[in-house]
Formats: structure tokens, sequence, C-alpha cells
């Protein structure tokens, strides 16, 4: 291990601190143009050297690195450390963080431009940009957690970063509490990791995991569980909350409420996706349970189809988007459940690039129109923002999964796996995903015909002010654009079927579904070919046929099904009451629980007996011991000597 | 003697010379280049820093004597001077516009200053209880002087006046005890000493172990021994009170290792008791004391003797893991402390001292990198994780848990949660409070600079703690 | 061992006994009638001029002091001088430097001004 790689590794999470701290706390005196400059030039000096990385990795097929930077404690025969695992499954996270940061940072520029929280603004998300570097370079659960938790922090950061906003503040409260919950699980999960195998090391406890598959833990008294299974779903409640899956989706589409920046970096590209990978970097754990990845898979499941319903009925064009996602993280969770791991990750990369670009079209949207999110306002914006229209176009037929662009690899070889795939649960989830790709197809076409085509439906006064943002905005669109169509042709072939990922990644041996999807793989253009025959393609085209009906060719279509299925949407517009049950039952509840706990345990028993008894009679006390600090020296000396007889007494008169 | 022998002590000798040569040159400088001595005693702390890492040790783990085993220079004693190098520049830097604005004497503050540490590093050294007895005067004697250094200041004259008289009791107490320990061994090494306890022990050597564990705790200022503290600290000029609360820490640490360790080790039945007490009360009473406080130097007196009491707590264990516990506990105390009376030394530059607790309202808002550095000093002597005063009380705590001494360590953590509150206080009053008056603070560069290195400092020690508990272990 | 102390510690409690003895029997026995004159300070036969406990100046303080410390010096070189031949060099030397650290200190306070009256 040479000393010049440990310093580039060491860089590649450090720059982006060095500029969120340099941005953050010197922004008044490097200014604006100081604040986006440095951090730019820190984040592309991380995406080159994990581009350098990568190729080391993968290109010259180096052997992965697991190392060990620094000791930070050592207690109990407990290591706390921070260290780097990297390898081909670390190098694309890194990569796409890197990249995805870049475009986003230099698209901020134009979007935040009025914004007087503009140093600020880059230095969270330069904090971002670390934060997640260190979770997925990471080679322990500690520096795990603490990467999860500071992603989570920069995201409560950025949600409420217009914190005079009522509903920013609301919704960030509400991501916070509800990732709470997500990382409560994370961290029994890691807690039980840590006192059954001893270790918080990756490899040491992937290396004693499998001697522990029949072992049970008693988590309550009398309850036996099996203990690998336990520790997997905990994890994944962890996942659950970070990357969104229901019933702990709640917080996502609410935490559109911040700049568009943020919901392209962290809510769609980035952070969401931590829970995708984690799970896939404790493939080992999960292939050990199958009831655990049972679970992963019918939640994904739920979420994929029932999450992109929603997005049918949304007006706010970053809501629909919001609900795409949650749609599209459902489908890498099914992918997780049906250990087709490297297909998740497949498709979180492909998702990272078409729906990053999505959002910053959404973002440039909404910049033309001043800062106005209803669709319902919008319509034939396809002259006035031409580049736009085409990148949004190319994200989504992406994101439909039409042949030969990105999101069309990724997503069938999810689907194939789920047909193949034979533990509980994947009869369900194989339904629930086909039918999402009608849904998909269905809310990403009414989003480009509601937006670009059809009338102008804004006000006059907005409409001749709108015009394409600066090149600020549009190049990162580009740049986004092209892999977004190009990736998943040239990357399946090496990335699912080469053996790309390695020993990054354990398939338990009758697992494998898509060594079987490989063995019938014929290059990435016969596949595009074979999918006209497929169930996959011709619901896209279903979907595609439904949205050009009903919002392109006749509009009063749209109307009418509203009125004929008028249950339905009301069921779809209430979000099937999530928020209004956690409103009713845990808010309200622990609401009430705190009101009580708060009137008769805290200020009867703890402000008034305890909190303020204990310092009556700390204070009386204090008082006491002040008296005898008289300020005579001769009480001093006497307090000396009565001190000196006492001990004497004590060790020579009793002894 | 040989020049070996002069070679070890070279960073002593050097002090030595540097002092007297600043003492001599001084006199000659007209009043307006009294900054020089400043700046040429930080030069000094720095060459004398340089020489003390330069010197060529083959075995850094090796024990050297010198002086017929008088002199002793071991991984303990560099650390712990280079420690008090560091924690003295600061606090130089610390006090030069405060002694012009006092129109403090320039020139004695320093060579005092210097003396002191002089002091300090010979008791850090020390192998005999001639040395010891040595080194612990070469600190009394300049620290009596110091604290009476505003001579037409009143309280200041008193406390140097309480601070001497109870001063000169403890050292005759502590003399008498190293005299009756001579008298039953008939020799002065303390690793002879060690020796001959080890055939076993009797009541006067007992007798004499309690004369030197009280002149310990008088010089840790721990209960009840402690009563000078407040006073003391008090009435000092605060420029004085962050050298006395700070250097001779590091010093009476060593001199508790060296005697107690080095020479009695095989009476640790004893001392491990008697400290058990001492420590107890201290942990109580300073805790609970400096909760009534209204006057912050008054607080961090008897926020001291707290800390003394926790540092103590890894002493009376007994265990290289206590010891290096105690050692990482009294030099991060030493950089806290002397960062604390910096901010304190700061503020009072209007001729008064800043010392009311009012003085630290709103202080957020009249200079918000002061209240900063104020804030992560108060975190780290509250003991917050990730800042260094954690780790030292975490350390301690544990050392105390595997000795077996369970109580003594929920004692410990239940009073360092007391402790808490009167350190969050004034990190309240600084943050929540609106100021009483709001004139603009100025800094000067190297102070801004020192103070900012002092407060991360507390940070950085803890994030990268294993690097000086690295060092603290290797020293045992 | 503790028993060569033996004949210090019965000297030490016939001193006390005695001294607290006589102190007793004289306060306890004697006559007391006191007057202006008896109650007044005892100088050297004559009236009293003024307050037993006057003011000194300062400076004879300082010259006490300074006086000590070359006293002390003086006290110092004679066992010094008579071992000389055994201490050779190394003991040269060390008074050397030890006569220096004086003599520095020596020219503080001159410089100071101590030594003016």
């Amino acid at each position: 291990m040479n000393t010049d790689l440990h310093i580039i590794l060491l860089a590649i999470p450090l720059l982006p601190l060095f500029g969120a701290v340099l941005a953050g706390l010197f922004g008044r005196q490097i200014g604006r143009a100081g604040a986006h400059w440095i951090t730019i030039l820190a984040v592309a000096g991380s995406l080159l050297l994990s581009l350098y990385v990568f190729k080391l990795i993968v290109f010259d097929a180096m052997p992965a690195i697991n190392t060990s930077i620094y000791t930070w404690a050592v207690t109990g025969g407990l290591k706390f450390e921070i260290g780097f695992l990297i390898d081909s499954l670390t190098v694309v996270m890194m990569t796409v963080v890197t990249f995805v940061s870049l475009m986003v940072h230099i698209y901020t520029i134009g979007y935040m431009h009025d914004d007087p929280g503009y140093q600020r603004f880059f230095s969270y998300i330069a904090l971002f940009t670390f934060a997640m570097l260190m979770l997925v370079m990471s080679n322990n659960f500690l520096q795990l957690f603490f990467g999860w938790e500071a992603v989570g922090l920069v995201s409560y950061l950025l949600i409420g970063f217009w914190f005079k906003k009522e509903s920013a503040i609301f919704a960030n409260l509400k991501a916070f509490l509800v990732n709470r919950v997500g990382d409560f699980g994370f961290l029994l999960g890691i807690a039980a990791i840590v006192v059954s195998f001893g270790s918080l090391d990756y490899a040491e406890v992937f290396a004693v995991a499998p001697t522990a598959v029949d072992q049970t833990i008693s988590v309550f008294p009398g309850v036996e569980w099996a203990l690998l299974t336990f520790v997997c779903i905990c994890l994944f409640i962890g996942a659950m909350g970070k990357s969104a899956q229901a019933p702990l989706h709640v917080w996502l589409p609410d935490s559109m409420e911040g700049p568009t920046p943020i919901s392209a970096l962290i809510h769609a590209a980035t952070m969401v996706t931590a829970g995708i990978f984690m799970v896939a970097r404790m493939s080992p754990l999960f292939e050990l349970s199958e009831v655990a990845l049972s679970f992963v898979l019918v939640i994904g499941a739920i979420t994929a189809l029932f999450m992109g319903l929603i997005g049918l009925v949304q007006n706010d064009i970053k809501r629909v988007i919001a609900y795409s996602t949650l749609s599209q993280l459902g489908y890498m969770t099914v992918a997780l459940g049906a250990s087709a791991y490297s297909a998740a990750i497949f498709h979180l990369m492909t998702h990272a690039f078409f729906k990053a670009l999505l959002f910053l079209g959404a973002g440039s949207v909404i910049i033309a129109l001043h800062h106005r999110q209803d669709m319902r306002e919008m319509g034939g914006l396809r002259r006035v923002l031409p580049i736009t229209f085409v990148t949004a176009w190319l994200g989504s037929l992406a994101l439909m999964g039409v042949p030969l662009f990105s999101g069309f690899y990724s997503k069938d070889i999810i689907i194939e796996a789920v047909h193949l795939a034979n533990r509980p649960g994947a009869g369900f989830a194989y339904w629930c995903v086909l039918l999402g790709v009608v849904v998909t197809a269905m809310y990403s076409l009414r989003l480009l015909f509601l937006t670009f085509h059809g009338e102008p439906r804004m006000e006059q006064s907005v409409r001749e002010h709108a015009h394409e943002p600066g090149w600020v905005v549009t190049v990162p669109l580009i740049l986004l654009a092209i892999p977004s169509v190009f990736i998943g042709y040239f990357s399946i072939e090496p990335m699912l079927f080469g053996g790309f990922f390695g020993d990054a990644i354990h398939v338990a041996a009758g697992n494998d579904v898509l060594a079987e999807i490989g063995s019938h793989f014929h290059g990435p253009l016969a596949m595009a070919v074979h999918a006209l025959v497929t169930p996959v393609f011709w619901l896209v085209v279903l979907g595609s046929a439904l949205a050009v009906a009903i919002w392109f060719w006749k509009p009063q279509l749209a109307v009418w099904c509203r009125q004929r299925f008028s249950p339905l949407v009301h069921v779809l517009d209430r979000k099937y009451w999530f928020d209004e049950i956690y409103q009713a039952m845990f808010a309200r509840g622990s609401a009430r629980l705190g009101n009580g706990l708060w009137r008769y345990g805290d200020i009867a028993v703890i402000d008034n007996l305890m909190v303020n008894g204990s310092a009556t009679l700390v204070g009386w006390c204090a008082g006491l011991l002040r008296y005898l600090q008289s300020g005579y020296l001769y009480h001093y000396a006497f307090a000396m000597i009565v001190g000196l007889i006492m001990i004497i007494f004590t060790y020579i008169i009793l002894a | 003697m040989t020049a070996a022998d002069l070679m070890l002590a070279l960073p002593e000798i050097f002090v030595l010379g540097m002092t007297c040569i600043i003492m001599l040159f001084g006199l000659w400088l007209p009043e307006e280049r009294q900054g020089m001595i400043s700046f040429v005693s930080i030069m000094t702390l720095v060459f004398a820093a340089i020489i003390l890492l330069g010197w060529d040790d083959p075995d850094p783990a090796a024990v050297s004597f010198a002086f017929n085993a008088t002199f002793v220079r071991d991984q303990m004693a560099d650390v712990l001077k280079l420690s008090a190098f560091i924690v003295l520049a600061a606090i130089l830097v610390y006090a030069r516009q405060y002694l012009r604005v006092f129109k403090v004497a320039m020139l004695e503050y320093h060579v005092l200053s210097l003396f002191l540490l002089l002091g300090v590093m010979v008791l850090i050294s020390a192998a005999s209880m001639l040395t010891v007895y040595l080194g612990l005067e070469l600190i009394a004697l300049p620290s009596y002087a110091l604290v009476a250094l505003r001579r037409d200041d009143q309280r200041s004259t008193e406390a140097a006046m309480k601070y001497f008289v109870l001063g000169s009791l403890a050292s005759g107490l502590l003399l008498y005890g190293l005299s009756m320990i001579y008298g039953v061994t008939g020799t002065l090494s303390l690793a002879q000493v060690a020796n001959i306890t080890a055939m076993g022990n009797n009541t006067v050597l007992v007798l004499g172990l309690i004369f030197v564990v009280i002149g310990i705790a008088f010089k840790l200022g721990v209960v009840p021994f402690h009563m000078w503290v407040p006073d003391v600290y008090h009435g000092a000029p605060a420029a004085v009170t962050a050298l006395i609360g700070s250097l001779p820490k590091l010093a009476v640490f060593a001199m508790a290792i060296r005697l107690l360790s080095d020479g009695l080790g095989n009476m640790q039945m004893h001392w491990m008791s008697m400290l058990v007490v001492l420590a107890t009360l201290s942990i109580v009473v300073g805790n609970l004391v400096a909760i009534a406080q209204s006057n912050l130097k008054r607080m961090l007196a008897y926020s001291t003797i707290g800390h003394m009491g926790f540092m103590l707590l890894g002493l009376l264990t007994g265990s290289d893991q206590g010891f290096s516990a105690a050692m990482f506990y009294a030099i991060v105390y030493a950089i806290m402390a002397a960062g604390a009376f910096g901010v304190m030394i700061l503020l009072s530059q209007h001729g008064v001292e800043a010392e009311h607790l009012d003085d630290y309202k709103g202080l957020s808002k009249r200079s918000p990198w002061l209240a900063l550095m104020m804030l992560m000093l108060m975190f780290s002597m509250a003991g917050v994780p990730v800042f260094a005063g954690f780790f030292a009380k975490w350390l301690v705590i544990q050392a105390v848990i595997d000795a077996g001494m369970i109580w003594l360590a929920i004692l410990a953590v239940i009073f360092s949660v007391i402790g808490a509150f009167y350190y969050l206080r004034v990190v309240k009053l600084m943050y929540f409070d609106a100021p009483d008056k709001d004139d603009a603070i100025s800094v000067p560069a190297d102070f801004r600079a020192a103070l900012t290195l002092n407060g991360s400092a507390q940070l950085l020690l803890g994030i990268f703690a294993n690097i000086l508990i690295g060092l603290c272990v290797a020293s045992f | 061992m503790l028993n060569e102390y033996w004949p210090i510690l019965l000297f030490l409690i016939i001193a006390a006994g005695m001294g607290a003895a006589l102190v007793v029997i004289g306060s306890v026995l004697g006559p007391k009638r006191p007057d202006d004159e008896k109650l007044s300070a005892y100088e050297c036969g004559f009236e009293a001029f003024e307050d037993a406990r006057m003011k000194f100046d300062v400076r004879y303080y300082l010259v006490a002091i300074l006086f000590i410390i070359f006293d002390l010096e003086i006290a110092f070189l004679f066992p010094w001088a008579v071992v000389l031949e055994q201490i050779g060099w190394t003991g040269f030397w060390a008074m050397m430097v030890f006569l220096g650290l004086l003599v520095v200190g020596f020219i503080y306070e001159w410089k100071k001004g101590a030594l003016e009256w």
C-alpha cells in the first residue's frame, strides 16, 4: 500500500470539506465568486481523483483497497477507526457522487444567482459531497454511520435552506423526524452487529457472519429471532428512512421545499441512494437471510408501484419528479430484494444521471417562470426553452425505459431479475414492477405534455419574460443528458455480466439471478431488439398511448377521467392518507404523550422535585462550603492542619 | 559531572542562561522598547523546545540520569516540558497587552515566569528528594512574587501574603515528610528509596508519606488543602493567574509520579486510599462551590479544584493506564486553563479586570470569534464529547473502572455532569444574553493567532486524541 | 530508630510543661493591680515616646533581605573553601556559576536603585 494512494484517497473527501469550510466560515471575505470557485474547483479535484482511482480499480484491475487511515480510539477491544474500502462498488459511487455534485455546483451559480445565502449554499453542498464520500468510502460501520448522519444533517439544513418559509421549516422537521425513525433501526442494527460480532470493521464482520446463521437473538425476553434476519431488517429500516421507502417515504415529496439543485443532488441522485448502496455493501449479510430479502423485495415493490401512482395526480412539477424518484428507488430496492445487487447499483447510476437531469430541467423551467412550480400554469414552453425541452425529453425517455436509452437497460434487467427470483413475494413484486412501467410512462409524458406542449397557460407578463437561463444552467443539462442516453448501452455488459463487482458484492450460489440473465445476453443491441417481443416494451407503449390520449390528444379526457375515477383520484390525491395517519397517530399521539410527560413528569417530578430540588440542595451545600471560605488566613491554615491531623489519625492511630 | 550530564540538562541550562541575560539587558531597555522582552522570552521558549527535541537520543524509551542520579530525563519529562513551553508561550502572548494596560512591570513578569518555568522543568526531571524540593521552591518563590506584582493593589498583595504563608506551611510539611523518609531510608535518591521500602515499611515511613501527600495536595490545590486557591486566583492579576493556574499543575503531576510512583510505589496501598479521599472531596467540593460563584476567576479556581480531583483519580489507580490518563488530563487541563484565562486577559483591556460573569454577557455579539474560542474551551472543560476534555475525563474514569472502583467512577460522572452546569452557564451568557456594553474588542494579531490555536487545540486534541494519548501511554 | 528521638520528645514535653506551669502559676498566684504606668510599654526606664507598634521605613526590610542573601553566600563559601581540594574543578566551577547568578541579581538590584538610601 503506497502512501501516494493514501494521500489521494484522503484528498477525495477532504477537498470538498476544505471548500465547505472556506465558503462557510469565510464566505464574507472571499465573496460570492470566491465561494463558487473554491467549492467547484474542490469538487472538480475530487472528481478527477475519483476518476483516477476508478481507472486504477476498473481498468488496471488493482485489487480492492482496505486500509485504516487513523485509529480514533480503542476501548474494550473495539476499535474506532477511520478507513477506506475502495473496490468497484465504491468507485462507481464515488464517480457518480462527484460528477453529479460538480454538475449541481455549476448549475447552482445560475439557480441561486440572486439569493442572499449564496455562499452558505455552496458551503452546504460541498459539505454534503464530503459526507457522502465518507459514507461510500468507509470500511467500517462507525464511519458509515457518521456519513449517514452527516448527509442527513446537510439534507435537513438544505431542505430548510429558505428558513423564513414556513413550509420549508415544516418539511425539514418532517424529513428529520422520519429519518430518525429509520436511523433508530439502523443504529439498532449496528449495535446488534457490535454485540454479536464484536467488531465494526466490514471485513471482520463479513468474515464471521456465515458462522452465525443459526444464532438467535432475544430482543424481548422469551422471543427468539434469527440474529442475521434481525440485523438485516434493522439495517434495512435505516435504508428505508434514507432511501424513502414506504412507509417511511413521506418526507421526500415535502423535501422539494428546498432549492432545486438540492432536489437534484440530494433527493434524487445521491443521498437517497445511500440506502441502496448500503444494502449492496452489506450483501454478504443480506444473502444469509432469506426472510430479510423477501422483506426488502416486498417493500420495494409496494413503493415502486404505489408511489408512481401518486405522481399521476400531482400538479407541482417538482413533486411529480419526487414521486417518480420514490418509484425508481422502489425499483432499486426490488432489485436488492431479488439478490440482483449489481442491477440495483446499475439502476442507481443511470437513475442518478437522468433524474438529476430532470430535476435540473425542472429547475430551469422554474427559473424561467420566476419560481412558479404549478404545471397547470405552464404549457407551450418548448419554443421558449428549447434546450431544456430537448434534454427533458431525453431524460424522460430514459426514465420510461424506451429501448436503447440508459433507463431501459437498467429497468429491464431488474424486471427480468424479479421474474426469475423465486423467494416469497417475488410474484407480487413482479406484477408491481410491471404495472409500474405503465405508470412511469404515464406520469413522465404527462409532465412533458403539461409543461412543454399545448397552449401557454401562464400569465401574460410571466410568459413575456420567460427565456432560457444562461450557460451555467444549460451546460450541466447537456452534460447530464449525454450519460442519460448512452451510459446504459455502454456499461450494461461490463457492469452486470463482466464480473465487474467481483468480490465487492456477494451473491449466494442459489440466488444469482443475474448470472442466469447473463447466459441469455447477447449484447446491448440484441437486448433492445429482443425487447420488442417482451411485455415490458408493450407496457411502455400502452402507458405512452394512454398518456398521449389523455394529456396531449384530448385534454378533456383528463377531466373526464378525474370525474369517472374520482374515488381513486381522491385516494391518490390524499397520498393514501399516510400524512393524515402519521399526523393522527404519531404526531398527535406523541404530542399528547409529550404533553403529559411534560406536565407530570417534567414539571412535577423532574423540574420541581429533582432539578430545582437538587439545585436548591446544591446551592445550599455550595453556600455552606462558601461560608468556610472566610478569607482569613488563619482559618485556611487551620483547615490544613485539621486535614493533616485527620489523615494522621486515620492512618497512624487507627491503623 | 560529565559533559553528558550537562547535555542532558541543556534545556534547563539554556533557560537559566537566557533568563539571566533577559534580566540584565531588560534593565537597560527604554520604556517604549519593553515589548522586546516579550519577544525574546518567547524566542527563548522556542529555542528551548528545539534543544529539547534536538537532543539526539539513541533510544526514546530509555531513562537517562545525570548529576549523580538527581536529575532524570525520560519521555514523560520531555512531553511535559514541551507542553510547558507551549503553554507558557501562549500565556506570554496573551499577557503582553495586559501588562502594558495595567502597568505591570514587564521585565519582572517575564523573568519571574521564566524562573517559574525553570522550576517546573527541574521538578519534572527530579530524581532525588533534594531536586524535588529545589524545583518546588523554584516554582513557589516566583509565584509569590508574581501574585504580588500589582503591589499597589490591595487584593493582589493580600493574595500574595496568603499564598506565601500557606505555601511556606505546605513546603514545611513536605520537607518534614521528606526528612522522615530520609531518616528511615538514609538516602535522598528516589530510586534507592524504592529499593529500601521494598523490604517493608514502618510507621515513620507512613507518617512521612502522609506529609508528602499533603505537600502534593497543597500544590495541586485539592480539598481540604485548597483554601488558598480561590483567594489567590482571584487576587492575582489575570495574566499571573493564567500562569499559576496552568504550568505548576504539569510539574506537580510529575512530582506526584516521581514521589509516589517512582519513590514510594511500594506504599501504594497507603497513598491510594489517601488520594481516594482527597480526590472525592475535591470533585465534590470543587464542582459544588463553583456553581455558587458569580466571579469567573473564582469559578475557574473551584473548577481547578475539581479538575485536579479528576487528575488524582488517574493517579490513585497506581496503574500505568491511570498514570497516562492523568498525564493526558494534566496536559489538556494546562492548555484549557491557559486559554480560558487568555480570554479573561483579553477582556480586561480597560484597566479593569473582566472577571465578573456579567462581563461575558452577549460576548458573541461583541466578538463572535472570541465567544467561539471561549465556547470551545468551556465545552472542553465541561467534558463535552469530541473535545479534548471529554477524552481526558473518559480515560481517567476508564482507568478507575479498570481498577475496580466502580463507585468512584459513578461519583466522578455525576459530578462532571453537575460541573457541566457552570461551564455551560458561561456559554449561555455569551450566546443568549444581551450585552451590557457594546464597545468593540481590539485584538492584537499574535493574540488572535495564539488563542485561535489554543481554542481549536481543544477540538483537534479531541479528534486526534490518539496522538497525545499515544505519547502519554508511551511515557509509562 | 524512634528510640533515638525519645530524649528529644522528653525534653520537649518537659520544656512545654515547665513553661506552661510557670505562666499558669504566675497568673494564678500573682496579685493583679494594674495602673497606667504598669500597662505602658517598657522602654529602658524612659517614659514611652509613642506607640510601640511604630512604623519602620520599608527600606530597612529591603536592606535586611539583601543582606541575608550575601550573608548566606558567605556561609556557603566557607565549607566550600575547606573541601575545595576534594571536590576539584567541578566544585570550583559550580561555585563560580552560583556566584555568577548572585552577581546577576546584584546588578539587577543596583540598577533598580535598591541600594540607594
